[in-house]
């Protein structure tokens, strides 16, 4: 291994000293969805208070409703009807994007989603369009508990006509936002809660030790990597919400086990597109994700990979989620259940050794 | 409800248009085709007719503009040609012949065509039809959004949280309840307490029950709720009392064979013919022959092709 450590080291996320400070994502995106709305008249709002002053449970919407009263509405606690409302405007010509308080209540609206709004993109025969982001503010690690920590990302895969996204400190929100509005299909949009306090990269520079590009378009792939190397021992693929763990596990491979890693962070969960990153996989692959184990997202990113890769593997892909668990309110416990750095270092270790 | 039904039978209808009569009457004929081609095994699937209550679509033909948005349910053919005068798009629809309405991937419960569209989730289409009418409200052109459900599909929480939202926001939303007293096989007494009036008080929306088949003195009874609907923004809640005169879907029908006698001497075709026999007799023969005709057309056709198909 070539790359060499200073003393001193920032912790993993840490910006390159010099740069200036990025802005949170939380304000990253509460930002793209003012300019959206300022450019876009036909784009509405919906969601569980998250009109002024309170501005939404995350405050990613705050000051929308002052600046546009009439297209960005609190409703009642009606996740359902949020959601075909807001298919509804996107059936009559407007473009929605509704906000979950809390992911786990989108189960409430899994109906409207999987029945009705993608459903109708193709049921009548012809392309309907249904330009409709559901946000859904997701992950645990805030101590909020069973009913307000889950990462449902899995009950959506293959779903027809519904694609999954997920924010990720690489990828810009609005491009994102953006993109998904044309699509003309509805879309779920995963946010990791953890992550809307953290802040976003730029320009190409994760830390001192760590660089990423960007491949595949607004909804394509972050590749995360040490500049100047090619060959790593191991290929980590994951959802946004999982970077900075990942990064931090990342580190510690390298400096404490001598194992090179590189992340791969789609965007777009599903479906997926591997064409822009293939050739990027090297090493042992370990596929890691937030939601509880079994029917998992990373399983479905292994069945893609093994008849592409299958000449090149050395080993089963790895999986890395969360266990097979309720996920518990005391900090303790809930670490025990949800994936930490720990939990992705240990699984790369064990890999190689 | 039966002695709505005795009540209502002794008060003469008046005199239909002959477009009106026409139009129930083609409705009339395409479900009884639809039941004879299922009996002849030639259609695939499932369908729900509306023999019984062919008027409600009718009566509301001239109240709806064609700006105006209308969700349809289950039970949608007479919805669907009451707006559109396409029988032949209809039938290619269901039998999944060339020029079907969507390629023949929606079949019987799921069209979408022009402002009309049908799904086959009960009381899914409320939501949907409650953002509809804020883009309307917004539009400001007086548009509204007509909603068909059953009075089975008041069992549906979808349905609440949409006339709540509707009402707060003051949409105009129309909701048309065809209460004909029986969800599937279930009759109404064994699924709902309370009433449909109280629930549409609850909730701060208008509601206006109408027990009448005379297509004439509905339209008097309506007109004004409707304008309320479209210029104050004041969803509304039309009940209509009213029966199934067939089964459920193809044959499967649990009532008594005196519940069904009592039904069926209450079909609006039987009052409109005693009341008008020369005329009825007239155009229900046009009418049966127009749909033999469409039939034997559609039939004849290729399979439909999709086109759109991802
Ligand atoms: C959510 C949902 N549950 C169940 C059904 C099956 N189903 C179709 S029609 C029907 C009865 C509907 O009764 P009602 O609303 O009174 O309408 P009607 O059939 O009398 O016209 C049922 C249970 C369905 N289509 N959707």
């Amino acid at each position: 291994m070539s790359v060499r450590i200073s003393e001193g080291t920032p912790n993993a996320g840490t910006p390159a000293t010099g740069a200036a400070r990025t802005p949170r994502m939380a304000d990253h995106l509460n930002a793209a969805l003012h300019t959206l709305l300022e450019s876009d008249p036909r784009v509405f709002v919906l969601g569980e208070d998250i009109r002024d002053p309170y501005g939404g449970a995350f405050k990613i919407t705050k000051g929308l409703s002052s600046r546009f009263a009439d297209r960005v509405l609190s409703t009642p606690l009606s996740e359902g009807t949020l959601v075909g409302a807001g298919a509804g405007l996107a059936l009559a010509g407007e473009k929605a994007i509704v906000e979950i308080m809390f992911s786990d209540f989108v189960t409430l609206a899994f109906d409207q989603i999987v029945n009705f709004a993608a459903k109708s993109t193709t049921m009548y025969g012809r392309p309907v369009p249904v330009p409709l982001i559901v946000r859904c503010p997701t992950g645990g690690r805030r101590g909020y508990g069973p009913t307000h920590s889950q990462s449902l990302q899995k009950h959506f895969v293959g779903v027809p006509g519904l694609s999954l996204h997920e924010l990720s400190p690489f990828h810009h929100a609005g491009e994102l936002l953006t993109h998904l509005l044309s699509l003309g299909e509805p879309c779920v949009l995963f946010e990791d809660k953890v992550l809307y306090t953290e802040r976003i990269f730029r320009d190409g520079v994760v830390d001192d030790l760590f660089r990423f590009d960007l491949v595949g378009g607004p909804s394509g792939w972050a590749r995360v990597g040490v500049p100047g190397e090619t060959r790593y021992d191991c290929t980590l693929i994951a959802p946004g919400g999982l970077t900075r763990r990942a990064l931090a596990a990342m580190r510690a491979l390298l400096i404490e086990d001598d194992l090179l890693c590189r992340l791969l962070v789609p965007a777009r969960l599903y479906p997926l597109d591997l064409a822009p990153i293939l050739g990027d996989v090297t090493g042992h692959v370990c596929v890691v994700e937030d939601g509880t184990a079994g029917g998992t997202w990373g399983a479905e990113v292994a069945q893609a990979l093994y008849p592409r890769l299958w000449s090149r593997l050395t080993r089963p892909i790895g999986l890395v989620s969360a266990a097979d668990s309720v996920i518990p309110t005391a900090a303790h416990l809930e670490s025990a259940v949800l994936v930490g750095e720990d939990t992705i270092r240990l699984a790369v270790r064990e890999a190689l050794s | 409800m039966t002695s709505t039904i005795l009540d209502r039978d002794t008060v003469p209808l008046s005199p239909p248009s002959g477009e009106d009569l026409d139009r129930l009457l083609l409705i009339r004929h395409f479900e009884l085709t639809l039941l004879r081609l299922f009996g002849e095994g030639r259609l695939n699937g499932t369908t729900h007719t509306c023999l019984g209550q062919e008027y409600v679509p009718v009566a509301l033909r001239p109240l709806l503009d064609d700006d105006d948005y209308v969700f349809s349910n289950h039970r949608g053919h007479g919805h669907f040609l009451a707006r559109h005068d396409e029988p032949h798009g209809l039938l290619a629809e269901i039998m999944g012949r060339e020029g079907a309405l969507c390629a023949g991937v929606g079949g019987s419960q799921h069209i979408y065509h022009r402002r009309f569209l049908s799904t086959g989730v009960q009381g899914e289409s409320m939501p949907v039809a409650a953002g509809v009418a804020l883009s309307l409200k917004r539009a400001g052109d007086g548009g509204l959004a007509c909603v068909h459900i059953g009075d089975g599909t008041w069992g549906e929480g979808a349905v609440y949280e949409a006339l709540n939202l509707a009402a707060l926001w003051r949409l105009p939303l129309l909701v048309v309840v065809e209460h004909n007293g029986i969800a599937q096989s279930t009759p109404t007494t064994a699924q709902m307490s309370g009433t449909i009036a109280a629930r549409a008080a609850a909730f701060g929306a208008a509601h206006h029950r109408t027990d009448s088949i005379d297509l004439n003195l509905i339209r008097l009874e309506l007109a004004e709720p409707v304008r309320r609907v479209r210029e104050e923004g004041r969803p509304t809640v039309i009940e209509f009392v009213t029966r199934r005169v067939g089964p459920h879907s193809k044959g499967d029908d649990t009532r008594s064979a005196e519940e069904l006698t009592r039904v069926r001497a209450a079909d609006w075709y039987v009052r409109y013919a005693a009341a008008f026999p020369e005329v009825f007799a007239a155009a229900d023969e046009a009418q049966r022959l127009r749909m033999a005709r469409i039939t034997d057309e559609v039939a004849a056709r290729p399979p439909s092709v999709w086109r759109a198909a991802p």
